[in-house]
C-alpha cells in the first residue's frame, strides 16, 4: 500500500508548493584561521514559479542561520545571609551556539505561532529544555536569562527587515558570524511564507571549521595531550630562558 | 590586531593579552607570587572560558617564573634546598587537598566555604603585614638602626632534623618548612589558586628568611608545582590553549624581568608594604564578588555534549 502511495506523493508535492525557492551561498565554507575576525555571508536566491504573482497576501522570507548545539548550564546567584552565591541552576538540553534570523518584514506579520512551532524558526523554539521547571522555581527567567546573555555576546541575533526582497521574486540578506565562531556545521534555512504559513523551505549547509595552525594546536591537543602539555612546558621555558638572556645584555 | 584561540574558540585582541601577561610578570617578578589569581578574571573578563583561562594562565605562570628566577639567580637570591623541601611538602598536601576538595564537592556548598576562607584568610595575612612593615618602615625613616637579629629562637628551633639553609641563613629543622609546603599545597588544591600569598608571608614571617631570598625562592617552588597544573589541565581537559599562551608568556617573560629588577631596587620593608597592600586588594576583590550585587545575577556554562 505505501509502497505505491509513495511516488504518488513524491509527485504531489511540487504541486503543492506554488512558489519554490532558488537559493545560493556566497561561500559553503568558513575557515577559522589565527587572523580571523568574523565573517559574513551573503544568502541571495529568487522565487521560482509557473503562474503569476499571487495577490492576496504578501511574500515574506526569513532566514536563519544556526551554529552546533551544544548542552548548558545556567546558574542563577541569589543574596543568602548577605553574600551572593550560585543557589540555583537548570540544564538546557540542546541550544544553539549561534542563531540569527533575518526577515523581510516583522516576524510577528510573516510567521503563525503553529509554523513557528513546527518548524522551530524563532531562537526560543531552536533552544530544548525540557523538564526546566522541576529543576529550578522561575525557570522561566534562565531561558531569559540565556537569551539576554548570548545577544549580548553577538551570539543570537534577530535582525527583522534585513532581507531585501525585490518584486516578491528575488531577496539577499548578509549575515554576520561573529569573531568568536564555534567550529562545526552551520545550518542556513530559508522559508518563504503567506499570510503567517510556510509556502516553501530549503536547508543548506557551511562548514566552519578551523585551518592551519589553529588546527594543528587543537588537533594536537586533542590526540597528544601528553605531548602537547609538555610542549606548551618548553615553550614557556624557552621563553623565560630568552627574556632573562636578552635582559642581562641590556643595562638599565 | 586579533587573534583567534583554537581552544578557547573566541577571538581577542592580541596587544591586550600581552599586556595582561606584562603585569602578572610584573607582580611575580617583583613579589614572587604566581599571579592566577589576576589572570583567570583578567582573561575571563575578555571572554576567555574559566577552564580555558585557568589552565592556559598556569602555563603562563610557568615562563614568567622561569624568567623572573634566572633573574634572582644571578643575585643569588634563590634558596634552592629550601624551594625543594618546601616543594615536597606542597606535593604531599596537595595530594590531600584534591581528596578533601572531592569530599567537599559532594557535601556541596563547596564554593562558599572556598572563598569564605579565602577572604578571612587573605584579610588577617595582609592586616598582619601591612602593620608589621609599616612600623619596620617608620622606624627606618625616623633613624632607628633595625635590630639585626640573625633570628629569633622560637619553638621552631627546637625539633630534630636540622639543616643548613645558606642563602636563607638559617640552621633550622625540616620540619616547619615541609609544614608550611603541606599547608600551602593544601589550601591551593582546595582553593584552585597558586598559593604565593600564603608561601611568601610565611616564608617571611614564620621561616625567618630574609624576604630578597623569599621572593626567588617563591618563584623557584612556583616553576614546578605550575608546570605540574599544565600537565594535568593539558592531560585531564584538554584546555591548554597554546595560542593563547604564547601571547600571555611573551608579555610575561618581560614584565617578570622588569618587576624583578625594580623590586631588587627597593628596600626589603618597601616591598612587603606594596605585597601587603597587593594582599589586602586581592582580598578585598573577592568579598566585592561575594557582598555587591551582580549586574548579571546568571550564568551560562556550556557542557560537552555525550
Amino acid at each position: 500500500m505505501i509502497r505505491w502511495l509513495a511516488p504518488l506523493l513524491f509527485c504531489a508535492l511540487p504541486l503543492q508548493a506554488a512558489e519554490t525557492i532558488v537559493v545560493g551561498l556566497s561561500q559553503s565554507s568558513v575557515s577559522i584561521t589565527a587572523d580571523f575576525d568574523g565573517s559574513e555571508i551573503l544568502v541571495y536566491g529568487a522565487v521560482k514559479r509557473e503562474s503569476p504573482i499571487p495577490t492576496e497576501e504578501p511574500l515574506r522570507v526569513i532566514i536563519t542561520v544556526q551554529g552546533p548545539d551544544t548542552a548548558l548550564t545556567v546558574r542563577r546567584k541569589d543574596r543568602h545571609f548577605g553574600i551572593w552565591q550560585n543557589r540555583a541552576a537548570i540544564t538546557v538540553d540542546r541550544a544553539p551556539s549561534f542563531y540569527a534570523i533575518a526577515s523581510s518584514a516583522p516576524l510577528r506579520e510573516s510567521l503563525s505561532e503553529t509554523e513557528d512551532l513546527r518548524h522551530r524558526i524563532t531562537i526560543p523554539r531552536a533552544i530544548r529544555a525540557v523538564g526546566i521547571s522541576a529543576e529550578a522555581e522561575r525557570s522561566g527567567d534562565f531561558l531569559e536569562a540565556l537569551l539576554r546573555i548570548r545577544r549580548a555576546e553577538g551570539r543570537y541575533s534577530l535582525r527583522e527587515s534585513s532581507v531585501a526582497l525585490t518584486e516578491q521574486t528575488l531577496f539577499r540578506a548578509d549575515i554576520a558570524l561573529p569573531a568568536a565562531l564555534t567550529e562545526g556545521d552551520y545550518k542556513v534555512r530559508i522559508f518563504l511564507t503567506r499570510d503567517g504559513r510556510v509556502v516553501d523551505r530549503m536547508e543548506r549547509a557551511i562548514w566552519v571549521r578551523k585551518a592551519g595552525l589553529e588546527r594543528f594546536l587543537y588537533q594536537s591537543a586533542h590526540e597528544q595531550p601528553l605531548l602537547y602539555g609538555f610542549a606548551a612546558l618548553i615553550v614557556a621555558a624557552a621563553a623565560g630562558w630568552a627574556a632573562s638572556a636578552l635582559f642581562s645584555r641590556v643595562r638599565w | 590586531m586579533t587573534l583567534y584561540l583554537p581552544i578557547a574558540e573566541v577571538s581577542v585582541n592580541v596587544y591586550l593579552l600581552v599586556g595582561i601577561g606584562g603585569i602578572v610578570g610584573f607582580l611575580s617578578g617583583m613579589f614572587g607570587v604566581g599571579g592566577g589569581f589576576l589572570i583567570t578574571p583578567l582573561l575571563f573578563f575578555i571572554g576567555v572560558p574559566p577552564a580555558v583561562a585557568v589552565a592556559t594562565g598556569s602555563n603562563q605562570v610557568v615562563a614568567s617564573s622561569i624568567s623572573g628566577v634566572l633573574a634572582q639567580f644571578k643575585r643569588k637570591a634563590v634558596d634552592v634546598p629550601m624551594g625543594l623541601v618546601l616543594l615536597a611538602g606542597g606535593l604531599a598536601g596537595s595530594g590531600f587537598g584534591i581528596w578533601v576538595f572531592a569530599i567537599l564537592s559532594a557535601a556541596g556548598q563547596v564554593d562558599l566555604f572556598v572563598q569564605l576562607s579565602y577572604v578571612l584568610f587573605l584579610g588577617i595575612v595582609g592586616a598582619l603585614m601591612l602593620q608589621e612593615s609599616l612600623r619596620t618602615m617608620m622606624k627606618t625613616r625616623k633613624g632607628v638602626p633595625p635590630l639585626r637579629r640573625a633570628h629569633q629562637h622560637s619553638w621552631v628551633h627546637g625539633m630534630p632534623l636540622k639543616m643548613k639553609f645558606r642563602a636563607s641563613g638559617l640552621y633550622i629543622s625540616v620540619i616547619p618548612p615541609l609544614m608550611i609546603g603541606a599547608f600551602v599545597g593544601f589550601l591551593s588544591a582546595v582553593m584552585g589558586v597558586g598559593g604565593g600569598f600564603i608561601m611568601v608571608p610565611a616564608m617571611i614571617y614564620l621561616l625567618g628568611m630574609p624576604t630578597k631570598v623569599v621572593i626567588g625562592t617563591s618563584l623557584f617552588q612556583i616553576i614546578f608545582t605550575t608546570a605540574f597544573t599544565t600537565v594535568m589541565h593539558s592531560v585531564t581537559s584538554q584546555t591548554v590553549d597554546l595560542m593563547l599562551a604564547l601571547a600571555l608568556i611573551a608579555g610575561g617573560v618581560v614584565g617578570a624581568q622588569i618587576g624583578a629588577r625594580i623590586g631588587m631596587r627597593l628596600r626589603a620593608d618597601q616591598l612587603r608594604v606594596l605585597l601587603a597592600l597587593l594582599v589586602l586588594a586581592v582580598c578585598i576583590r573577592v568579598a566585592m564578588d561575594l557582598l555587591l550585587t551582580p549586574d548579571e545575577a546568571f550564568s551560562i556554562t556550556a557542557v560537552a555534549l555525550p
